[in-house]
Protein backbone atom coordinates (compact mmCIF):
# COMPACT_ATOMS: atom_id res chain seq x y z
CA UNK A 1 0.00 0.00 0.00
CA UNK A 2 1.44 3.49 -0.75
CA UNK A 3 0.83 5.97 2.02
CA UNK A 4 -0.71 9.24 0.38
CA UNK A 5 1.69 12.34 1.19
CA UNK A 6 0.81 13.81 4.96
CA UNK A 7 -0.65 10.15 5.54
CA UNK A 8 1.99 7.48 7.78
CA UNK A 9 1.10 4.45 6.13
CA UNK A 10 0.84 2.06 9.18
CA UNK A 11 0.54 -1.64 7.50
CA UNK A 12 3.24 -3.61 6.21
CA UNK A 13 2.95 -5.74 3.47
CA UNK A 14 4.18 -9.19 6.02
CA UNK A 15 4.18 -12.71 4.41
CA UNK A 16 0.55 -13.45 6.72
CA UNK A 17 -1.01 -10.59 5.18
CA UNK A 18 0.05 -11.23 1.30
CA UNK A 19 -1.18 -14.52 1.60
CA UNK A 20 -4.00 -13.12 3.17
CA UNK A 21 -5.10 -10.55 0.42
CA UNK A 22 -3.80 -13.45 -2.14
CA UNK A 23 -6.53 -15.64 -0.64
CA UNK A 24 -9.68 -12.76 -0.69
CA UNK A 25 -8.74 -12.10 -4.31
CA UNK A 26 -8.52 -15.17 -5.46
CA UNK A 27 -11.95 -16.22 -4.25
CA UNK A 28 -13.36 -12.92 -5.55
CA UNK A 29 -11.89 -13.14 -8.24
CA UNK A 30 -13.43 -16.72 -8.90
CA UNK A 31 -16.65 -15.80 -7.41
CA UNK A 32 -16.94 -12.54 -10.08
CA UNK A 33 -15.60 -15.04 -13.16
CA UNK A 34 -18.38 -17.52 -11.82
CA UNK A 35 -21.53 -15.07 -12.56
CA UNK A 36 -20.09 -14.72 -16.66
CA UNK A 37 -18.97 -18.40 -16.74
CA UNK A 38 -22.18 -20.58 -15.19
CA UNK A 39 -24.70 -21.68 -17.55
CA UNK A 40 -27.97 -20.57 -15.83
CA UNK A 41 -29.63 -21.51 -19.08
CA UNK A 42 -31.27 -17.91 -19.74
CA UNK A 43 -33.59 -18.68 -16.35
CA UNK A 44 -35.67 -15.59 -15.61
CA UNK A 45 -34.37 -15.01 -11.66
CA UNK A 46 -36.93 -12.36 -11.27
CA UNK A 47 -39.65 -14.68 -11.79
CA UNK A 48 -38.04 -17.42 -10.33
CA UNK A 49 -37.32 -15.64 -7.05
CA UNK A 50 -41.09 -14.21 -7.22
CA UNK A 51 -42.39 -18.22 -7.10
CA UNK A 52 -40.03 -19.32 -4.54
CA UNK A 53 -40.99 -15.85 -1.96
CA UNK A 54 -44.62 -17.52 -2.65
CA UNK A 55 -43.49 -21.10 -1.66
CA UNK A 56 -41.62 -20.01 1.27
CA UNK A 57 -44.38 -18.11 2.29
CA UNK A 58 -46.63 -20.74 2.07
CA UNK A 59 -44.14 -23.50 4.05
CA UNK A 60 -44.32 -21.82 6.90
CA UNK A 61 -48.32 -20.56 6.87
CA UNK A 62 -49.67 -23.73 5.26
CA UNK A 63 -48.15 -26.87 6.20
CA UNK A 64 -50.02 -29.80 4.70
CA UNK A 65 -49.87 -33.41 5.19
CA UNK A 66 -51.52 -35.27 2.13
CA UNK A 67 -49.59 -38.17 1.14
CA UNK A 68 -48.67 -39.00 4.77
CA UNK A 69 -49.97 -38.71 8.28
CA UNK A 70 -48.36 -36.77 11.19
CA UNK A 71 -47.57 -39.99 12.32
CA UNK A 72 -45.97 -41.50 9.77
CA UNK A 73 -43.99 -38.79 9.82
CA UNK A 74 -42.97 -39.23 12.96
CA UNK A 75 -41.59 -42.50 12.54
CA UNK A 76 -39.95 -41.09 9.78
CA UNK A 77 -38.09 -38.60 12.18
CA UNK A 78 -37.58 -41.23 14.08
CA UNK A 79 -36.27 -43.91 11.23
CA UNK A 80 -33.96 -41.26 10.03
CA UNK A 81 -32.60 -40.69 13.45
CA UNK A 82 -31.86 -44.53 13.91
CA UNK A 83 -29.71 -43.91 11.10
CA UNK A 84 -28.24 -41.36 12.38
CA UNK A 85 -27.44 -43.26 15.52
CA UNK A 86 -26.39 -46.51 14.17
CA UNK A 87 -23.94 -44.78 11.86
CA UNK A 88 -22.54 -42.77 14.87
CA UNK A 89 -21.81 -46.07 16.97
CA UNK A 90 -20.33 -47.57 14.39
CA UNK A 91 -18.37 -44.90 13.62
CA UNK A 92 -17.49 -44.18 17.58
CA UNK A 93 -16.54 -47.88 17.33
CA UNK A 94 -14.29 -48.35 15.18
CA UNK A 95 -12.31 -45.18 15.71
CA UNK A 96 -11.77 -45.35 19.60
CA UNK A 97 -10.27 -48.40 17.94
CA UNK A 98 -7.86 -46.84 15.87
CA UNK A 99 -7.58 -43.06 17.14
CA UNK A 100 -4.37 -44.23 19.93
CA UNK A 101 -2.70 -45.12 16.48
CA UNK A 102 -3.36 -41.94 14.69
CA UNK A 103 -2.64 -39.74 17.60
CA UNK A 104 1.25 -38.35 17.71
CA UNK A 105 2.09 -39.20 21.52
CA UNK A 106 1.03 -42.39 21.30
CA UNK A 107 1.70 -44.06 18.27
CA UNK A 108 4.71 -44.74 15.44
CA UNK A 109 5.61 -42.15 13.32
CA UNK A 110 4.71 -43.43 10.19
CA UNK A 111 1.71 -45.99 11.34
CA UNK A 112 0.71 -42.25 12.54
CA UNK A 113 1.52 -40.47 8.57
CA UNK A 114 -0.79 -43.69 7.22
CA UNK A 115 -3.29 -43.57 9.26
CA UNK A 116 -3.64 -39.93 8.84
CA UNK A 117 -3.50 -39.71 5.27
CA UNK A 118 -5.98 -42.74 4.76
CA UNK A 119 -8.42 -41.06 6.86
CA UNK A 120 -7.91 -37.75 4.12
CA UNK A 121 -8.84 -39.95 1.66
CA UNK A 122 -11.91 -41.24 3.31
CA UNK A 123 -13.28 -37.51 4.22
CA UNK A 124 -12.31 -36.44 0.44
CA UNK A 125 -15.16 -38.74 -1.17
CA UNK A 126 -18.71 -37.11 -0.43
CA UNK A 127 -21.18 -39.41 1.52
CA UNK A 128 -23.27 -39.80 -0.61
CA UNK A 129 -20.91 -41.26 -2.54
CA UNK A 130 -20.24 -44.05 -0.52
CA UNK A 131 -23.08 -44.59 0.45
CA UNK A 132 -24.34 -45.09 -3.68
CA UNK A 133 -21.03 -47.05 -4.16
CA UNK A 134 -22.00 -49.45 -1.42
CA UNK A 135 -25.32 -49.88 -2.51
CA UNK A 136 -24.63 -51.46 -5.82
CA UNK A 137 -23.22 -54.45 -3.18
CA UNK A 138 -25.24 -54.42 -0.46
CA UNK A 139 -28.50 -53.08 -2.46
CA UNK A 140 -29.86 -49.64 -1.59
CA UNK A 141 -31.43 -49.25 2.01
CA UNK A 142 -30.50 -49.16 5.48
CA UNK A 143 -27.43 -51.50 5.30
CA UNK A 144 -25.58 -49.65 2.69
CA UNK A 145 -26.79 -46.02 4.13
CA UNK A 146 -25.64 -47.21 7.41
CA UNK A 147 -21.93 -48.36 6.12
CA UNK A 148 -21.45 -45.74 3.72
CA UNK A 149 -22.13 -42.84 6.46
CA UNK A 150 -19.77 -44.93 8.51
CA UNK A 151 -17.25 -44.04 6.33
CA UNK A 152 -17.15 -40.21 6.77
CA UNK A 153 -18.29 -41.03 10.59
CA UNK A 154 -15.24 -43.04 11.05
CA UNK A 155 -12.59 -40.69 9.50
CA UNK A 156 -13.98 -38.08 10.90
CA UNK A 157 -13.85 -39.18 14.84
CA UNK A 158 -10.49 -40.64 14.26
CA UNK A 159 -9.38 -37.40 12.83
CA UNK A 160 -11.32 -35.40 16.44
CA UNK A 161 -10.20 -38.06 18.71
CA UNK A 162 -6.88 -38.44 17.60
CA UNK A 163 -6.66 -34.83 18.11
CA UNK A 164 -7.88 -34.78 21.61
CA UNK A 165 -5.51 -37.19 22.32
CA UNK A 166 -2.56 -35.28 21.79
CA UNK A 167 -3.67 -32.40 24.03
CA UNK A 168 -3.28 -35.17 26.89
CA UNK A 169 -0.41 -33.72 29.09
CA UNK A 170 2.80 -35.86 28.14
CA UNK A 171 4.10 -35.71 31.74
CA UNK A 172 1.08 -38.07 32.43
CA UNK A 173 2.31 -40.10 29.85
CA UNK A 174 5.82 -40.29 31.10
CA UNK A 175 5.17 -40.83 34.46
CA UNK A 176 2.98 -44.13 33.39
CA UNK A 177 5.64 -45.25 31.25
CA UNK A 178 8.34 -44.93 34.04
CA UNK A 179 5.97 -46.93 36.54
CA UNK A 180 6.20 -49.71 33.34
CA UNK A 181 2.72 -49.07 32.01
CA UNK A 182 2.70 -51.31 28.93
CA UNK A 183 0.94 -49.21 25.76
CA UNK A 184 -2.76 -50.35 26.24
CA UNK A 185 -2.46 -49.74 29.77
CA UNK A 186 -1.69 -46.25 29.49
CA UNK A 187 -4.13 -45.39 26.93
CA UNK A 188 -7.12 -47.38 28.57
CA UNK A 189 -6.05 -45.76 32.50
CA UNK A 190 -4.88 -42.46 31.56
CA UNK A 191 -5.40 -41.29 27.49
CA UNK A 192 -9.42 -42.53 27.52
CA UNK A 193 -10.47 -41.39 31.15
CA UNK A 194 -8.98 -38.19 30.66
CA UNK A 195 -10.39 -36.95 27.31
CA UNK A 196 -13.80 -39.19 27.94
CA UNK A 197 -15.28 -35.68 27.81
CA UNK A 198 -13.88 -34.28 24.61
CA UNK A 199 -15.02 -37.65 22.85
CA UNK A 200 -18.62 -37.56 24.24
CA UNK A 201 -18.70 -33.84 22.71
CA UNK A 202 -17.16 -35.24 19.45
CA UNK A 203 -19.34 -38.15 19.12
CA UNK A 204 -22.46 -36.23 19.90
CA UNK A 205 -21.28 -33.78 17.50
CA UNK A 206 -21.23 -36.23 15.02
CA UNK A 207 -24.58 -37.78 15.72
CA UNK A 208 -26.04 -34.47 14.76
CA UNK A 209 -24.04 -34.09 11.61
CA UNK A 210 -25.22 -37.75 10.85
CA UNK A 211 -28.89 -36.84 11.59
CA UNK A 212 -28.29 -34.54 8.74
CA UNK A 213 -26.73 -36.75 6.64
CA UNK A 214 -29.54 -39.49 7.06
CA UNK A 215 -31.69 -37.14 5.32
CA UNK A 216 -29.66 -36.39 2.92
CA UNK A 217 -29.42 -40.32 1.93
CA UNK A 218 -32.65 -40.56 2.30
CA UNK A 219 -33.59 -38.20 -0.44
CA UNK A 220 -30.46 -39.05 -2.56
CA UNK A 221 -29.70 -42.65 -2.04
CA UNK A 222 -32.95 -44.71 -1.04
CA UNK A 223 -31.98 -45.00 2.50
CA UNK A 224 -35.62 -44.70 3.70
CA UNK A 225 -37.20 -41.85 6.63
CA UNK A 226 -38.06 -38.31 6.35
CA UNK A 227 -35.42 -37.43 3.73
CA UNK A 228 -37.04 -40.02 1.38
CA UNK A 229 -40.61 -38.07 2.56
CA UNK A 230 -38.92 -34.59 1.52
CA UNK A 231 -37.44 -35.78 -2.02
CA UNK A 232 -41.35 -37.63 -2.53
CA UNK A 233 -43.04 -33.95 -1.56
CA UNK A 234 -40.62 -31.71 -3.71
CA UNK A 235 -39.68 -34.09 -6.68
CA UNK A 236 -42.30 -36.03 -7.57
CA UNK A 237 -46.03 -34.65 -5.73
CA UNK A 238 -44.78 -30.94 -6.18
CA UNK A 239 -46.43 -29.92 -3.00
CA UNK A 240 -44.88 -27.12 -1.09
CA UNK A 241 -47.37 -27.58 1.76
CA UNK A 242 -45.84 -31.01 2.13
CA UNK A 243 -42.51 -29.90 1.75
CA UNK A 244 -43.38 -27.37 4.12
CA UNK A 245 -44.35 -30.08 7.36
CA UNK A 246 -41.22 -31.92 6.74
CA UNK A 247 -38.69 -29.33 6.70
CA UNK A 248 -40.29 -27.57 10.39
CA UNK A 249 -40.22 -30.87 11.64
CA UNK A 250 -36.32 -31.80 10.62
CA UNK A 251 -35.52 -27.87 11.77
CA UNK A 252 -37.43 -28.53 15.18
CA UNK A 253 -35.04 -31.91 15.44
CA UNK A 254 -31.90 -30.17 13.98
CA UNK A 255 -32.20 -27.18 16.19
CA UNK A 256 -32.76 -29.64 19.52
CA UNK A 257 -29.55 -31.57 18.48
CA UNK A 258 -27.83 -28.61 17.99
CA UNK A 259 -28.32 -26.87 21.39
CA UNK A 260 -27.45 -30.68 23.05
CA UNK A 261 -23.81 -30.58 21.05
CA UNK A 262 -23.42 -27.09 22.54
CA UNK A 263 -24.17 -27.75 25.67
CA UNK A 264 -21.74 -30.69 26.07
CA UNK A 265 -18.85 -28.57 24.47
CA UNK A 266 -19.45 -25.54 26.48
CA UNK A 267 -19.82 -27.97 29.79
CA UNK A 268 -16.39 -29.38 28.91
CA UNK A 269 -15.00 -25.77 28.76
CA UNK A 270 -16.08 -25.02 32.34
CA UNK A 271 -14.82 -28.82 33.75
CA UNK A 272 -11.38 -28.58 32.30
CA UNK B 1 -9.55 -47.08 56.69
CA UNK B 2 -12.30 -44.80 55.81
CA UNK B 3 -10.81 -43.11 52.50
CA UNK B 4 -10.54 -46.72 50.96
CA UNK B 5 -13.92 -47.02 51.30
CA UNK B 6 -14.98 -43.75 49.92
CA UNK B 7 -12.74 -44.85 46.87
CA UNK B 8 -14.84 -47.78 46.93
CA UNK B 9 -18.16 -46.01 46.66
CA UNK B 10 -16.61 -43.89 44.31
CA UNK B 11 -15.42 -46.37 42.15
CA UNK B 12 -18.52 -48.30 42.39
CA UNK B 13 -20.43 -45.33 41.27
CA UNK B 14 -18.24 -44.97 38.41
CA UNK B 15 -18.55 -48.45 37.44
CA UNK B 16 -22.58 -48.13 37.84
CA UNK B 17 -22.73 -45.28 35.67
CA UNK B 18 -20.62 -47.07 33.02
CA UNK B 19 -22.78 -50.09 32.82
CA UNK B 20 -25.88 -47.91 32.37
CA UNK B 21 -24.10 -46.16 29.84
CA UNK B 22 -23.64 -49.17 28.38
CA UNK B 23 -27.23 -50.55 28.81
CA UNK B 24 -28.88 -47.35 27.00
CA UNK B 25 -26.51 -47.88 24.14
CA UNK B 26 -26.99 -51.49 23.93
CA UNK B 27 -30.88 -50.55 23.66
CA UNK B 28 -31.30 -47.62 21.70
CA UNK B 29 -29.00 -49.75 18.98
CA UNK B 30 -31.47 -52.72 19.83
CA UNK B 31 -34.60 -50.34 19.07
CA UNK B 32 -32.57 -48.38 16.11
CA UNK B 33 -32.23 -51.58 14.10
CA UNK B 34 -35.59 -52.63 14.27
CA UNK B 35 -37.02 -49.28 13.11
CA UNK B 36 -34.37 -49.30 10.76
CA UNK B 37 -34.61 -53.02 9.56
CA UNK B 38 -30.73 -53.01 10.03
CA UNK B 39 -28.76 -55.94 10.76
CA UNK B 40 -25.11 -55.67 12.09
CA UNK B 41 -24.66 -58.97 10.42
CA UNK B 42 -25.66 -58.11 6.98
CA UNK B 43 -23.40 -54.95 7.03
CA UNK B 44 -20.39 -56.69 8.06
CA UNK B 45 -20.98 -59.32 5.37
CA UNK B 46 -21.61 -57.12 2.83
CA UNK B 47 -18.34 -55.17 3.70
CA UNK B 48 -15.46 -57.95 1.55
CA UNK B 49 -18.12 -58.56 -0.75
CA UNK B 50 -18.48 -54.88 -1.95
CA UNK B 51 -14.57 -54.33 -1.44
CA UNK B 52 -14.05 -57.05 -3.49
CA UNK B 53 -16.81 -55.92 -6.46
CA UNK B 54 -15.40 -52.12 -6.22
CA UNK B 55 -11.76 -53.71 -6.98
CA UNK B 56 -13.20 -55.52 -10.13
CA UNK B 57 -15.26 -53.27 -11.41
CA UNK B 58 -15.00 -49.40 -10.02
CA UNK B 59 -11.82 -48.98 -11.81
CA UNK B 60 -11.82 -46.47 -14.80
CA UNK B 61 -11.26 -48.02 -18.14
CA UNK B 62 -10.11 -46.92 -21.84
CA UNK B 63 -13.91 -45.32 -22.29
CA UNK B 64 -14.16 -43.99 -18.95
CA UNK B 65 -10.90 -41.73 -19.62
CA UNK B 66 -12.57 -40.24 -23.25
CA UNK B 67 -15.16 -38.97 -20.78
CA UNK B 68 -12.42 -36.89 -19.36
CA UNK B 69 -12.94 -33.53 -20.43
CA UNK B 70 -16.53 -34.11 -19.74
CA UNK B 71 -16.32 -34.89 -15.98
CA UNK B 72 -13.16 -32.17 -16.00
CA UNK B 73 -15.73 -29.47 -16.92
CA UNK B 74 -18.24 -30.20 -14.39
CA UNK B 75 -15.39 -30.30 -11.86
CA UNK B 76 -14.79 -26.96 -12.94
CA UNK B 77 -18.40 -26.11 -12.58
CA UNK B 78 -18.96 -27.27 -9.10
CA UNK B 79 -15.46 -25.75 -7.85
CA UNK B 80 -17.10 -22.24 -9.41
CA UNK B 81 -20.17 -22.69 -7.47
CA UNK B 82 -18.56 -23.58 -4.35
CA UNK B 83 -16.57 -20.61 -3.86
CA UNK B 84 -19.37 -18.48 -5.18
CA UNK B 85 -21.63 -19.50 -2.12
CA UNK B 86 -18.73 -19.36 -0.36
CA UNK B 87 -17.65 -15.90 -0.96
CA UNK B 88 -21.19 -14.08 -1.30
CA UNK B 89 -22.39 -16.30 1.84
CA UNK B 90 -19.12 -14.99 3.41
CA UNK B 91 -19.99 -11.35 2.67
CA UNK B 92 -23.51 -11.60 3.79
CA UNK B 93 -22.68 -13.54 6.93
CA UNK B 94 -19.88 -10.86 7.96
CA UNK B 95 -22.61 -7.76 7.64
CA UNK B 96 -24.90 -10.22 9.84
CA UNK B 97 -22.18 -11.16 12.13
CA UNK B 98 -21.16 -7.16 12.62
CA UNK B 99 -25.05 -6.64 13.68
CA UNK B 100 -24.96 -9.53 16.03
CA UNK B 101 -22.03 -9.67 18.13
CA UNK B 102 -22.27 -8.15 21.41
CA UNK B 103 -18.79 -6.00 20.46
CA UNK B 104 -20.48 -4.05 17.55
CA UNK B 105 -24.05 -5.14 17.64
CA UNK B 106 -26.65 -1.16 16.73
CA UNK B 107 -29.09 -2.83 19.60
CA UNK B 108 -29.72 -6.22 21.59
CA UNK B 109 -32.67 -7.30 19.74
CA UNK B 110 -30.82 -7.44 16.67
CA UNK B 111 -28.87 -10.08 18.30
CA UNK B 112 -31.69 -12.56 18.75
CA UNK B 113 -32.72 -11.86 15.27
CA UNK B 114 -29.49 -12.56 13.48
CA UNK B 115 -29.31 -15.63 15.63
CA UNK B 116 -32.78 -17.09 14.66
CA UNK B 117 -32.27 -16.07 10.96
CA UNK B 118 -28.76 -17.74 11.00
CA UNK B 119 -29.94 -20.71 12.57
CA UNK B 120 -33.08 -21.64 10.75
CA UNK B 121 -30.43 -21.18 7.41
CA UNK B 122 -28.28 -23.86 9.20
CA UNK B 123 -30.24 -26.07 10.71
CA UNK B 124 -32.30 -26.64 7.37
CA UNK B 125 -30.29 -29.34 5.34
CA UNK B 126 -28.77 -27.91 2.56
CA UNK B 127 -30.76 -31.00 0.65
CA UNK B 128 -33.93 -29.64 1.81
CA UNK B 129 -33.09 -26.14 0.28
CA UNK B 130 -31.98 -27.50 -2.51
CA UNK B 131 -35.67 -29.37 -2.62
CA UNK B 132 -37.72 -26.03 -1.86
CA UNK B 133 -35.69 -24.27 -4.45
CA UNK B 134 -36.01 -26.99 -6.60
CA UNK B 135 -39.78 -26.03 -7.17
CA UNK B 136 -39.25 -22.17 -8.24
CA UNK B 137 -35.30 -22.34 -9.93
CA UNK B 138 -36.00 -25.43 -11.23
CA UNK B 139 -32.95 -28.04 -12.54
CA UNK B 140 -30.48 -25.58 -12.72
CA UNK B 141 -26.88 -24.24 -11.52
CA UNK B 142 -28.60 -21.13 -9.48
CA UNK B 143 -30.61 -23.81 -7.40
CA UNK B 144 -27.66 -25.52 -5.93
CA UNK B 145 -25.80 -22.29 -5.45
CA UNK B 146 -28.50 -20.96 -3.55
CA UNK B 147 -29.26 -24.15 -1.37
CA UNK B 148 -25.45 -24.19 -1.08
CA UNK B 149 -25.35 -19.99 -0.07
CA UNK B 150 -27.78 -20.18 2.54
CA UNK B 151 -26.37 -22.98 3.88
CA UNK B 152 -23.08 -20.96 4.18
CA UNK B 153 -24.80 -17.73 5.32
CA UNK B 154 -25.81 -20.02 8.10
CA UNK B 155 -22.35 -21.56 9.60
CA UNK B 156 -20.55 -18.70 8.72
CA UNK B 157 -22.51 -15.85 10.73
CA UNK B 158 -22.49 -17.99 13.81
CA UNK B 159 -18.37 -18.88 13.16
CA UNK B 160 -17.97 -15.12 12.49
CA UNK B 161 -19.84 -13.84 15.45
CA UNK B 162 -17.93 -15.82 17.65
CA UNK B 163 -14.62 -14.70 15.77
CA UNK B 164 -15.40 -10.90 16.81
CA UNK B 165 -16.66 -11.78 19.98
CA UNK B 166 -12.98 -13.46 21.35
CA UNK B 167 -10.54 -11.33 18.72
CA UNK B 168 -11.86 -7.91 18.13
CA UNK B 169 -13.19 -6.63 21.98
CA UNK B 170 -9.80 -5.10 22.77
CA UNK B 171 -9.16 -2.64 19.93
CA UNK B 172 -12.97 -2.19 19.62
CA UNK B 173 -12.64 -0.83 23.42
CA UNK B 174 -9.70 1.17 22.63
CA UNK B 175 -11.09 3.02 19.21
CA UNK B 176 -14.79 3.82 21.55
CA UNK B 177 -12.34 5.07 23.91
CA UNK B 178 -10.73 7.69 21.82
CA UNK B 179 -14.16 8.88 19.94
CA UNK B 180 -14.15 6.59 16.61
CA UNK B 181 -17.46 6.59 15.17
CA UNK B 182 -19.57 3.03 14.60
CA UNK B 183 -18.49 2.98 11.09
CA UNK B 184 -14.66 3.85 11.54
CA UNK B 185 -14.71 1.22 14.58
CA UNK B 186 -15.95 -1.15 12.15
CA UNK B 187 -13.69 -0.91 9.48
CA UNK B 188 -10.23 0.22 10.71
CA UNK B 189 -10.81 -2.22 14.39
CA UNK B 190 -13.02 -5.00 13.81
CA UNK B 191 -12.40 -6.01 10.27
CA UNK B 192 -8.65 -6.06 10.56
CA UNK B 193 -8.41 -8.27 13.42
CA UNK B 194 -11.06 -10.26 12.21
CA UNK B 195 -10.11 -10.64 8.36
CA UNK B 196 -7.66 -14.12 8.93
CA UNK B 197 -9.81 -16.30 10.92
CA UNK B 198 -12.31 -14.79 8.11
CA UNK B 199 -10.51 -16.41 5.60
CA UNK B 200 -9.69 -19.53 7.50
CA UNK B 201 -13.14 -20.18 7.65
CA UNK B 202 -14.07 -19.26 3.86
CA UNK B 203 -11.56 -21.48 2.78
CA UNK B 204 -13.18 -24.55 5.17
CA UNK B 205 -16.22 -23.97 3.92
CA UNK B 206 -14.89 -24.09 0.56
CA UNK B 207 -14.12 -27.89 1.08
CA UNK B 208 -17.28 -28.75 2.61
CA UNK B 209 -19.20 -27.02 -0.70
CA UNK B 210 -17.54 -29.09 -2.91
CA UNK B 211 -18.61 -32.11 -0.84
CA UNK B 212 -21.98 -30.91 -0.82
CA UNK B 213 -22.20 -29.73 -4.10
CA UNK B 214 -22.09 -33.20 -4.69
CA UNK B 215 -24.86 -34.43 -3.46
CA UNK B 216 -27.23 -31.20 -4.45
CA UNK B 217 -25.80 -31.67 -7.79
CA UNK B 218 -27.46 -35.30 -7.87
CA UNK B 219 -30.95 -34.14 -6.59
CA UNK B 220 -31.22 -30.67 -8.61
CA UNK B 221 -29.56 -32.64 -11.87
CA UNK B 222 -26.34 -30.30 -12.15
CA UNK B 223 -22.50 -30.36 -11.91
CA UNK B 224 -20.68 -33.36 -10.94
CA UNK B 225 -23.10 -34.72 -8.71
CA UNK B 226 -25.27 -35.18 -11.55
CA UNK B 227 -22.88 -36.16 -13.87
CA UNK B 228 -22.14 -39.30 -11.45
CA UNK B 229 -25.92 -40.29 -11.38
CA UNK B 230 -25.89 -40.70 -15.01
CA UNK B 231 -23.15 -43.16 -14.88
CA UNK B 232 -24.53 -44.60 -11.54
CA UNK B 233 -28.21 -45.11 -13.38
CA UNK B 234 -26.96 -46.53 -16.66
CA UNK B 235 -23.92 -48.87 -14.72
CA UNK B 236 -21.48 -47.12 -16.44
CA UNK B 237 -19.36 -47.67 -12.99
CA UNK B 238 -15.72 -47.04 -14.76
CA UNK B 239 -16.96 -43.68 -15.67
CA UNK B 240 -18.38 -42.84 -12.17
CA UNK B 241 -14.82 -44.34 -10.65
CA UNK B 242 -13.56 -41.69 -12.52
CA UNK B 243 -15.62 -39.25 -11.09
CA UNK B 244 -15.24 -40.26 -7.71
CA UNK B 245 -11.20 -40.23 -8.57
CA UNK B 246 -11.63 -36.12 -9.58
CA UNK B 247 -13.74 -35.17 -6.49
CA UNK B 248 -11.14 -36.96 -4.42
CA UNK B 249 -8.06 -34.85 -6.48
CA UNK B 250 -9.81 -32.10 -6.41
CA UNK B 251 -10.85 -31.88 -2.46
CA UNK B 252 -7.22 -33.40 -1.47
CA UNK B 253 -5.79 -30.21 -3.36
CA UNK B 254 -7.79 -27.95 -2.09
CA UNK B 255 -7.61 -28.97 1.75
CA UNK B 256 -3.33 -29.33 1.08
CA UNK B 257 -3.74 -25.95 -0.51
CA UNK B 258 -5.85 -24.16 2.60
CA UNK B 259 -3.65 -25.72 4.96
CA UNK B 260 -0.66 -24.74 4.03
CA UNK B 261 -2.52 -21.12 3.64
CA UNK B 262 -3.78 -21.21 6.82
CA UNK B 263 -0.29 -21.78 8.58
CA UNK B 264 0.62 -18.71 6.77
CA UNK B 265 -2.75 -16.25 7.35
CA UNK B 266 -3.24 -17.55 11.31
Amino acid sequence: MKARPGKISLRRATPASVALNATLIVLAGVTVAGFFLLDTKNLDVGQASVKLLGDLGKMMTRPVAKHFTLLEALKAILVTLSLGFLTTLMGAVLALMVAPFAAKNLGNRTVVAVIKAFVAFIRAVPTVLWVLIFAIGAGLGSVAAVVGMTFHSFAYLVKAYSEAFEEIDAGVIEALQACGAGRVQIVLRAVVPSSMGAVISWTFMRFEINFTNAVAMGAAAGAGGIGYDLFMAAGFYFNIGEVGTITWLILLVAIALEIGATRLKQGRHVHT
Amino acid sequence: MTSTLAVRRVLLRRNLAFLAGLLLIGALTAGSSIITEFSFRDSVASFPKALHWLAANFVPDQRALKALPKIAVKLMETVLVSVMATVIGAAAAMGLAILASRTTRPHPAVTLVVRLIASVCRNVPVVAWAMIFLLSFGQNVLTGLLALLIGTVGYLTRAYVEAIEETAESSVEALHASGASWMHTVTQAVLPSVMPQIASWMLYMVETNIRDATLVGILTGTGIGFLFDVYYKSMNYPSAALVVIGVVIVVIAIETGSNALRRVIL
